[in-house]
């Protein structure tokens, strides 16, 4: 056999190959993606087992962020602390967002578009302009302080509405208000509405037949819209730095802290690592939770 | 239960739409009303109505400039990950791939991973490599954040698509590049301007990631996060939040009418 037929044998089948084609099409954007993502997270894991040593690492094996870790309480009450505002966030979000999301999908008969461009509109100024609002709503000389005391409800501005978890918790609820109602909207939109109506035709009630049709068949969207929210608000910075005060810490200011002032980047690795394990944890005890959820209701 | 009820009597889920655009929008329009107040102070009562705060945002050399630095990291970043995401999509939606659950898994993973985990994570790799933290860097993370959104937004412009018309062109000899150029990008262009309008959007609010890998140049969230350190140094920052509102304003409606033109074009084209 010659070399150059060998040649075109290799090139035919390239293109007879699918997933030759297919993947040499990807490999641009796979590259970027092993080279930007998954080298910087094995070395954020190989980091948490080193050591910081002034400004150099000792890059030999050591449990000791890990035993740091779990032997000071403060590092895993913050993560605790963040997870439970992260889930009530995900709660207040999904729960406010669930009948809006209804209303367009169902409700709503022409220009649907319309309203879910409304619904985006606050969202295009900038996310931290987003949260400096809530300061703005709830500071000592703010919205809420100016109004009460106007209809002469109090005296004094009250001082309890910022920089605690729960100035935290609306912030955060507020911000990412459209990341939950696009996703529920989207799965709402999809249901054959012929399934109401036999639903309805077999004598269920208007509320039994939501809780039996349209629920369950909402669940992607509503499970995707938790995820949405919950995982990038466990690790939020900002707005625990802005509106959180003392209190209000969370384990991104932590995080932040051990690359900035504290500068210990192997704890600050390790810590990364725990709070990944744990908010990976949280989402598949939430999935299974769900999953039988659905198969309960179904 | 879908009766059209006239407007005046709206039911009780209209009722709750309207609370709930007030809690969604109230705070952000607190925002435009202290750019036109009188003091410096963001607090009430106000003190009167004003336009120098417009007039110190052109006087701001250090904010236009961090202005400049994010419309040019969003323009590299929108560009680069929409080409990234388009040659994915085509892959994933054209090719039967063997593990392309995996694949996309993979490449959705900044979608759902704390932004923070993955600044410390690129600034651990570049300062380990020796790299210069710079504007580059910047670009680079939000390529990797962006991407995944540009492929989710044209996968399903493409997955929209007749194969057939591509497979018409390569039948009546066109080759694979003009194929490509004359009939795939025509059709999946609006998914490539909502694409990249998507991850300029992105690119151009991003804060946790500019804010570790960046060194001396500040993007305009930079630029905004100091100055929320600093009250006297906010009034101009709403101003230009304002701005930029409008703008956005304008080039969202801009797009749409650009939509529903390519939706005019796709009905004819079916013909």
């Amino acid at each position: 056999m010659s070399l150059q037929s060998f040649g075109s044998i290799i090139r035919r089948r390239f293109l007879e190959s699918e997933a030759l084609r297919g993947f040499s099409l990807l490999s641009p954007t796979l590259l970027a993606m092993v080279f930007g993502l998954a080298m910087p997270l094995l070395i954020l894991f190989t980091l948490s087992f080193w050591l910081q040593d002034y400004v150099d690492f000792i890059k030999t094996f050591s449990w000791k962020n890990y035993s740091d870790f779990f032997a000071k309480p403060i590092y895993g009450m913050i993560l605790i602390k963040s997870i439970k505002i992260s889930g009530l966030v995900t709660l207040a979000t999904v729960l406010l967002a669930y009948p809006m999301a209804y209303f367009i999908a169902f409700r709503v008969q022409k220009n649907k578009l319309v309203w879910l461009i409304l619904i985006t509109v606050p969202f295009w100024t900038s996310y931290l302009l987003r949260v400096f609002a809530w300061k703005v709503m709830l500071g000592y000389n703010g919205v809420v302080n100016s109004g009460l005391k106007s209809i002469g409800l109090i005296s004094e501005p009250l001082e309890f509405l910022l920089y605690n978890p729960f100035a935290v918790t609306i912030t955060l609820a507020h911000a990412w208000a459209a990341f939950a109602i696009l996703p529920i909207y989207v799965s709402l939109e999809k249901i054959d509405r012929s399934l109401l109506e036999a639903a309805r035709d077999l004598g269920e009630n208007a509320f039994m037949s939501f809780v039996r049709v349209t629920l369950p068949l909402s669940m992607p969207g509503v499970i995707a819209a938790s995820l949405l929210v919950f995982i990038p608000t466990v690790g939020d910075y900002v707005t625990p730095s802005l509106v959180g005060g003392p209190s209000g810490i969370m384990i991104g200011n932590i995080i932040q802290s051990m690359f900035g002032k504290a500068f210990n980047w192997p704890l600050g690795a390790a810590i990364s690592v725990m709070s990944m394990l744990t908010v990976t944890a949280m989402i598949c005890l939430f999935l299974w939770g769900t999953h039988r959820f659905r198969r309960r209701i179904a | 239960m879908n009766t059209n009820r006239p407007w005046w009597r709206p039911d009780g889920f209209a009722v709750y739409a309207m609370i709930y655009l007030t809690f969604i929008y109230l705070p952000v329009l607190f925002l435009p009303l202290f750019s036109f107040n009188e003091s410096k102070y963001i607090a009430f009562p106000l003190k009167g109505f004003t336009f120098k705060w417009y007039e110190k945002m052109f006087n701001s050399p250090d904010m236009l400039e961090a202005l400049m630095n994010s419309i040019k990291v969003g323009l590299t970043v929108a560009i680069l990950s929409t080409i990234l995401g388009l040659l994915a999509a085509k892959a994933v939606t054209r090719y039967r791939l063997p593990g392309r659950g995996p694949v996309m898994g993979f490449i959705m993973v900044p979608l759902v991973i704390p932004a923070i985990i993955l600044a410390i994570s690129l600034l651990i790799l570049i300062t380990q490599l020796g790299i210069p933290l710079s504007l580059w860097t910047v670009g680079f993370s939000h390529m990797l954040l962006c991407t995944p959104f540009a492929m989710l937004v044209l996968i399903s412009r493409m997955e929209g698509f007749d194969r057939s018309l591509e497979e018409a062109a390569l039948d009546l000899g066109e080759n694979a590049w003009m194929t490509f150029w004359r009939v795939t990008f025509p059709i999946v262009l609006p998914g490539i301007v909502a694409s990249l309008l998507l991850t300029f959007t992105i690119s151009f609010d991003e804060f946790v990631l500019s804010f570790f890998l960046t060194s001396t140049d500040p993007t305009l969230p930079i630029y905004i996060w100091s100055s929320l350190r600093f009250p006297t140094k906010l009034p101009p920052v709403l101003a230009l939040g304002a701005s930029i509102f409008v703008i956005s304003f304008f080039v969202v409606a801009f797009a749409e009418w650009f939509r529903r033109r390519g939706v005019k074009t796709d009905s004819t084209s079916g013909l």
